[in-house]
């Protein structure tokens, strides 16, 4: 074990990765300037800066990706990906199917997002559902980094476009990470706490809030589950499933807006799936539908804290039928 | 192999706008009864095609757009599997998940077809870096139009390509339509060419419906990025002489400047000249055109004998 942050984590995995496959390259808005190190040890062919041209660089690594090498890009701030949504969502996202199957795109996009920096809501929105919805890519956002490691390991051998999300606020909190090689699989989702009471589910940075209020929630007798999907596509829809069968309460927890988020889709899956498991309603706890603001404390209340996460695990405790 | 070294005969030429004009002449044909889906056909366009794909090289890559027919039968695809695509049957080339729009032939190195205009700007020079990183041979042909070059993505293209060194040979087919609209009311200049240069990148306009000019032009070029390394842009002054999109009434377009193109028609320059010139006899061009003619009735009874995908395709190759 060594103790790195999630953005050393990400150097870590980027190194490893470009020692054992020599058609892994990253390029990118500042990378070859912020991870010199890469550049010192693979040379300035396979570590390139790049324009800030999120769309060139986008079609540039899927034009890459389908021909031979294996591209990981870096588009700094997840709005930006606005830029890049024609050569992600159209090209990484279709041009496999729509050739019957000729090419395939090993290509991971990096990304930050969410409260913690002040950035505001054109460098701070956690659109990660958007590519949920969208066919042929996949989408990961790690709460640790050891995970962040591992995930990004996997992504960078999968054969498939993966959006790589990175939560602003855990970027630089230090973590536990086993040494050496360690791929934490894609669409496999972690059981950080057992319990039998409620279980709560999350990614990124609400992971950690979900945490806390099962402490608090362990005080006042009730034991709750807490589930990091790490991969929102593919879903570990058995994990989901197997925690709502034992515990009958759900509470699904994301800083994204929740209209539409990826906690909609857990929520319809667990109803469809597990109704009759279910000993109370779902509930889901997200942002509003609302830009992020600057400002610090309105970027906190925009991420659902783990007082009201809490709060609402203990309603559905003690919730009755009528 | 470079096919400058080797010379080319014009009649095959010929027989190649032939066999594309016969093609979308089927295929607008077809769809006038419905019985094929409508397409963007290249009908006026086929010198800029054949007269490019016959400078490349075998292990040239080529990135094609929605108006694809002359590139992809100039390279060798089969009018059938062709068809079949277009006609949504599982022995077309993307096995009917593609229709006209967005075919791609991987084993003639017709890679990354997209049908959003400019989509094979912003991935030509990631295939180009594939070719340079992986020390492979050959360069990478981009096709795309006027319409294309008012993208960003043109801009971000040429930029990257000249920046980065990408052996990119950019071929724009200026046809003077973007879809519903004609260039001049969408583009600063009259020439796409014009552009290239304020990205240091070497340009030239040519006479698109001459096909001799096309293919000396472009086996000038390709040599060019072949030696250099680094991208060349090579602007074919053409027409788009059907509509946008079969079927078209075409009432947008003045009819005057229509005909006085029509008047240069690429095929019938070709085959006159080849007569005049004493390479080809009247009789010799008819029996090309039958030849061409049975070749297509051949490839649309494949194609209507190719069965529609099972449905069980529906999900399949979303993933690798």
């Amino acid at each position: 074990m060594t103790t790195l942050t999630l953005y050393d984590a990400v150097g870590a995995a980027l190194t490893e990765e470009m020692r054992r496959d020599h058609s892994v390259l990253v390029f990118g808005e500042g990378i070859a300037t912020k991870r010199h190190d890469l550049v010192q040890e693979f040379g300035a062919r396979r570590v390139r800066n790049t324009p800030l041209a999120e769309g060139i660089i986008a079609g540039t690594a899927v034009g890459a990706a389908g021909t031979g090498l294996r591209p990981v890009i870096d588009l700094l701030f997840a709005p930006f990906l606005c830029y890049a949504m024609d050569e992600l969502v159209n090209s990484a996202g279709k041009l496999r199917y729509m050739s019957g199957g000729q090419f395939s795109f090993p290509l991971v996009t990096l990304t930050m997002t969410g409260a913690g920096w002040g950035v505001g809501a054109q460098h701070n929105h956690n659109n990660e559902a958007w590519f949920v919805h969208s066919p042929g890519l996949k989408v990961v956002m790690p709460s640790n980094p050891a995970d962040a490691k591992g995930l990004l390991k996997a992504a960078i051998r999968d054969d498939n476009p993966v959006l790589f999300f990175l939560d602003i606020g855990l970027l630089y909190q230090p973590g536990e990470v086993p040494a050496g090689e360690q791929t934490v699989p894609l669409g496999k989702a972690a059981v950080l706490r057992a319990g039998s009471d409620v279980t709560l589910v999350s990614y990124g940075k609400t992971v950690h809030h979900c945490l806390q209020a099962a402490d608090t929630l362990a005080g006042k007798g009730i034991a709750a589950e807490v589930i990091d999907l790490r991969s929102l596509k593919p879903l570990d829809e058995a994990t989901i499933l197997a925690s709502v069968t034992k515990t009958g309460r759900l509470v699904v927890v994301h800083e994204a807006n929740r209209l539409c988020g990826v906690g909609a889709e857990i929520a319809a899956l667990v109803a469809e799936e597990a109704f009759a498991r279910l000993k109370a309603p779902i509930v889901r706890l997200g942002g509003p539908d609302a830009p992020v603001a600057s400002s610090y404390p309105l970027e906190q209340a925009f991420v659902p804290q783990a007082e009201a996460i809490a709060a609402a695990a203990e309603r559905l405790c003690s919730y009755q039928h009528a | 192999m470079n096919p400058k070294q080797h010379e080319i005969d014009p009649r095959q030429l010929l027989q190649q706008m032939l066999l594309i004009r016969a093609y979308e002449e089927a295929i607008v044909a077809g769809s006038g009864t419905g019985k094929i889906p409508g397409t963007c056909t290249s009908v006026g366009q086929e010198a800029a095609a054949v007269g490019v794909v016959n400078a490349l090289a075998g292990d040239d890559l080529i990135l094609t757009n929605h108006r694809s027919a002359g590139h992809l039968l100039a390279r060798g695809a089969d009018p059938g599997r062709l068809l079949a695509e277009v006609m949504g049957r599982s022995d077309g080339y993307c096995r009917g998940h593609s229709g006209s729009l967005h075919i791609s032939v991987k084993e003639l190195g017709i890679v990354l077809t997209s049908t959003i205009v400019g989509a094979e700007l912003s991935l030509a020079p990631g295939v180009a870096l594939s070719q340079t990183m992986l020390n492979r041979p050959g360069i990478v042909v981009c096709f795309f139009g006027d319409g294309a070059a008012c993208e960003g993505s043109f801009h971000e293209s040429l930029n990257l390509a000249a920046l980065w060194n990408l052996p990119i040979l950019y071929v724009c087919e200026n046809n003077q339509w973007q879809a519903f609209v004609h260039r001049r009311e969408a583009t600063s200049r009259d020439h796409i060419a014009d552009w290239a240069a304020s990205y240091g990148i070497p340009a030239r306009t040519v006479d698109g419906n001459d096909v001799s000019a096309v293919l000396a032009a472009a086996q000038e070029a390709a040599a060019q990025v072949r030696e250099s390394g680094r991208p060349y842009l090579l602007e074919n002054w053409t027409y788009r002489t059907r509509g946008h999109f079969e079927p078209d009434d075409q009432a947008y377009v003045d009819p005057a400047e229509r005909e006085a193109w029509l008047a240069r028609d690429p095929i019938a320059m070709c085959r006159d000249c080849l007569i005049a010139d004493g390479h080809l006899t009247p009789a010799q061009a008819a029996a090309l055109a039958d030849k061409v003619a049975s070749r297509i009735a051949v490839a649309q009874s494949f194609a209507e004998a190719s069965p529609f995908p099972d449905v069980s395709e529906l999900t399949r190759n979303v993933y690798a």
